[in-house]
């Protein structure tokens, strides 16, 4: 099997989705820079957390000035999809020497996981499956820092009277509509939106959480009488 | 220096939920009621992040497009989501429909 070419496989198969990512690395630089965050920590989410909704919500919430451990609740159910792909990679994984599982679960991210476990239905060898994760993640990885550094560079530069801190909103509407295929994200969709709106009052900014709780109920409800 | 404190918690937390069934919890069978909420995450965390965010203004409900655009440019900047699929797309046009909004009202 050609192993080398695993890396450029995977790389080759993740590209087409740096159309989506790079704008939105840009965005967050920018808002980062804007943002009380500022510069340096504004990219370091992109070293330390390298997620980018999560990213995006957490210079918001911090910005914001919310309680600490909401916004890192937050980031973190935002994120807990992850553990979804790792299960479904657990298996394929058990086979990558121990370093691999400890090091590439770091760069695991939404796309990564999509075109890796597209692959994986049609491949046995497990180097190769190694290979081929890695090239992929590490091409998001790499455009991820690019695109975030550009972004902080350009967003320093930026006037604030652009109201450019409309544009997280603007990306969460794009994920929001990305991710609502079916009735029930639908459902989901509108009950986290609308128990956010009204729990807003909520101290702590802990309206944001029981709007995302309150939705995802809503959506396994929503699926239980569907299906 | 409590932003540092609580950017560095949720990447080891990040971590160690990407990390989870591959090297921690192992690849035992998960049961669906665990999967099933969790497919639900995205669209319910990005609704309840958007709305609050452009209905809202000092904890106000506020829908007139005069005073508040966001809420209308949001409401365009949906449309194309759907339409295009694309973030830029979305980005692009909802920058565009904020600034046309806020120089016409």
């Amino acid at each position: 099997m050609q192993l080398k070419e695993g890396v450029v496989d995977g790389s080759k198969a993740v590209s087409p989705l740096l159309i989506a990512t790079v704008p939105f690395g840009l965005v967050l630089g920018i808002v980062a820079a804007e943002s009380s965050v500022g510069p340096v920590l504004g990219y370091a989410t992109s070293i330390i957390i390298f997620a980018g909704a999560a990213q995006l919500a957490t210079i918001q919430l911090l910005d914001e000035g919310i309680v600490a451990a909401v916004v890192v609740a937050t980031a973190l159910v935002i994120n807990s999809r992850h553990l979804m792909y790792s299960a479904a990679l657990a298996p394929h994984f058990r086979e990558f020497p121990r370093w691999a599982r400890y090091v590439l679960p770091y760069v695991l991210t939404d796309q990564a996981f999509a075109v890796s476990i597209v692959r994986y239905n049609e491949v046995t060898d497990p180097a190769y499956k190694r290979r081929f994760f890695t090239g992929a993640a590490l091409t998001l990885w790499g455009s991820w820092q690019l695109a975030t550094f550009v972004g902080i560079v350009v967003g320093a530069q930026l006037p604030q009277s652009l109201s450019l801190d409309f544009t997280i909103p603007l990306v969460f509407v794009a994920l929001l509509v990305l991710t609502v295929r079916s009735r029930p994200e639908l459902v989901a969709a509108l009950v986290g939106g609308g128990i956010a709106v009204l729990a807003a009052p909520a101290p702590y900014g802990l309206g944001l959480i029981i709007g995302a709780l309150g939705g995802i109920a809503a959506g396994v409800a929503a699926h239980r009488i569907t299906s | 220096m409590i932003a540092a404190v609580v950017v560095l918690i949720i990447g080891i937390g990040t971590y160690l939920e990407r990390m989870s069934f591959i090297g921690i919890i192992g690849d035992r069978e998960v049961p669906e009621w665990a999967l099933l909420p969790l497919r639900y995450v995205a669209p319910a965390v990005f609704a309840a992040l958007v709305a609050p965010a452009v209905l809202l203004q000092s904890g106000d409900l506020v829908l007139a497009p005069s005073a508040n655009p966001r809420a209308l440019a949001t409401v365009i900047a949906l449309a194309v989501a759907w339409r295009t699929r694309s973030v830029a797309a979305t980005i692009v046009t909802g920058m565009a429909a904020l600034w046309l909004l806020q120089a016409v009202l």
